[in-house]
């Protein structure tokens, strides 16, 4: 069968269910067209071979009763993966090689999965644009020398080109939903303690969590499915009655109330970002549901407070990197200049800078002015779509304040680079999730996606608007496979 | 050290402070990167500060989104024979422990 890798998961479980195709043709297939992309740069650890081999023992006796029967896939470095080197993209855990499995990718190889490698990401998931990875920026297969987003970059670009059918990423201020708005991809960020957080490197322990990425809503739900589950050994996972996103899923959003924020209409938005919106609300509209314009009137100060919250929490989840007992090591003359050099060799400087603002804020004398004040702020933004939720279902806005912008664009300003971020944060900081899907282009071709946010544990919800909202828009992402020579 | 300009609030941290927060945060940096960190955290503290527009004398701070309490469990051993993996990724050890610089003169 012909052009295996452009099969949605559906298809391919399908095909796999049927007998048409075979784990093991269907992971070749991926393996080869990963081969041929490597100036993508996607994957920072490729176990193609093992890959292999475990399709052919699938094959041998395959249980097709499971969700993701012989399905091969790449995941975010971010994933502890037993006995396969996990990196965060940082120098300081490349020799890292985890005795344990994360919950979210156990789930995953429970349902007869295999992986096919580590993707590349920003430094500890800390940027946006996948250039502060110690492996090197990622190509976005939209065209050469576009950033693919990030921090889960190298899962954008992997599943927009092709080289996994599907992928998980994890989002702490928009890292799974603006990569997949900047690629043509459906990315969600769940509500906060609905995926485990345990096994994956920790960032800010408050805002992280994992999340599908696909090329369509329906493959998204399926894996949300997956991946979503109670878990005692983290103790922010909740414990809720969690759907079948999959099975559940439908277009039929006739009656629910959807809000538009008037605080996302930011100065110096892009004319076409404003039209894609207003087009998204037509789409609503044209599926029976009704627009209610509501206010979200903090949402200015999202930004200033995440910047405070978030690296407050890193510099203390990130203390446990001192070239003791694991990871990188320097030499040093003493222990604390061991330390010391350790973490100024192995971590890069957006990592630094971060560890450096988040000790400020943290340290006495400064504690009540900044992160306690960015607490209280939080509170406020939280509040805000609380009040909205009592009058609508769900909420829409534009995923990005821009599309894709070139590698280098924004390296050296990094408060530019943290404006990209600005309709993604509010919702990783009120615990809410939120869903990104492809909805138009803009004058260069380049993707625009819109972003659904719903209330806590609707993901339900979250995802019939978004399958609805996609049948409308029909969007066809414009990948030329510019880098197969 | 923080120099407060009471005239237009502007906080700014010289190079001063980064070499106290670098020791706080164990990373040591050389004169330049020194001085660049000193342009990047006044951008960043700048916007940062947008938050002072707005009171908060009355706000309780939220320290999580999830209006749960933590879950209670049995004092057990759940996992037990862990030494080998532990030691596994260390940089340096010496049959079961750790090896660091000397820390005793």
């Amino acid at each position: 069968m012909s052009d295996i890798t452009k099969q949605s998961l559906s298809e391919l479980i399908k095909n796999i269910k049927d007998k048409k195709l075979s784990s093991t043709e269907v992971t070749k297939a991926f393996v080869e067209r990963s081969e041929k992309s490597k100036e993508l740069n996607a994957y920072v650890t490729e176990d193609f071979s093992a890959a292999i081999d475990k399709a052919k023992k699938f094959d041998e006796n395959p249980n097709l009763n499971l969700k993701l029967p012989g399905i091969p896939m790449a995941v975010k470095d971010l994933f502890c993966t037993k006995n396969v080197k996990t990196t965060a993209g940082s120098k300081i855990l490349n020799n890292f090689t985890p005795t344990y499995e994360s919950t979210v990718t156990q789930n995953i190889w429970n349902e007869g999965a295999i992986l096919l490698g580590k993707l590349n990401c920003d430094e500890f998931a800390m940027g946006s644009s996948n250039e502060t990875s110690f492996f090197g920026c990622v190509q976005n297969p939209i065209d050469k020398d576009l950033v693919p987003g990030g921090s889960s970059g190298g899962s954008s670009s992997a599943v927009a080109a092709q080289l996994t059918p599907i992928t998980i990423g994890t989002d702490t201020g928009g890292s799974i939903r603006q990569p997949a708005s900047f690629t043509g991809i459906v990315g969600l960020k769940p509500t906060y303690g609905s995926c485990s957080r345990y096994g994956i490197v920790a960032f800010a322990s408050s805002l992280d969590q994992a999340g599908p990425m696909a090329q369509n809503v329906r493959d998204c739900a399926l894996l949300h499915e997956v991946i979503s589950s109670y878990d005692e050994k983290d103790s922010t996972s909740i414990d809720f009655k969690r759907n079948n996103y999959f099975k559940e899923l439908t277009n039929n959003i006739k009656g629910k109330k959807i809000g538009i924020p008037k605080e996302y209409r930011v100065d110096g938005m892009p004319k076409e970002i404003e039209d894609l919106w207003k087009k998204g609300i037509d789409y609503v509209k044209d599926c029976g549901a009704e627009i209610i314009d509501i206010s979200l009137p903090h949402t200015n100060y999202a930004l200033p407070t995440y910047y405070i919250v978030a690296p407050a929490e890193a510099s203390s989840n990130l203390a446990r990197y001192d070239g003791v007992k694991y990871g990188f090591r320097a030499d040093g003359e003493n222990l604390i200049d061991m330390y010391e050099k350790t973490r100024s060799e192995g971590f890069g400087a957006e990592v630094q800078r971060r560890i450096m603002i988040g000790t400020y804020v943290l340290s006495s004398g400064y504690y009540d002015a900044y992160y306690l004040k960015a607490q209280k702020v939080r509170k406020l933004i939280k509040n805000d779509f609380d009040e909205a939720y009592k009058k609508v279902d769900a909420i829409l806005t534009p995923s990005t304040p821009s599309s894709a912008f070139k590698i280098g664009e924004k390296t050296n300003d990094p408060v530019s680079m943290y404006l990209n971020d600005i309709f993604t944060v509010p919702v990783n900081l009120a615990g809410l999730p939120g869903i990104s899907i492809p909805a138009g282009h803009d004058a260069k071709g380049y993707p625009l996606g819109l972003q659904i946010i719903g209330k806590a544990f609707d993901e339900q919800n979250l995802l019939n608007i978004a399958y609805a909202m996609e049948e409308k828009i029909n969007f066809k992402n414009k990948i030329t496979d510019w880098w197969i020579k | 050290m923080i120099v407060c300009d009471i005239f237009n609030y502007h906080m700014s941290i010289d190079l001063k402070t980064i070499k106290h927060i670098s020791k706080l945060s164990r990373i040591s940096v050389d004169e330049k990167k020194a001085e660049k960190l000193v342009g990047d955290l006044n951008s960043i503290f700048e916007f940062i500060e947008k938050l002072n527009e707005l009171k908060t004398d009355n706000v309780q701070p939220l320290t999580s989104v999830a209006e749960t309490t933590l879950k209670l469990r049995d004092d057990e051993v759940k996992s037990k024979n862990l030494r080998e993996q532990i030691i596994k990724n260390s940089p340096q050890e010496n049959e079961d422990y750790f090896v660091v610089p000397k820390v005793i003169e």
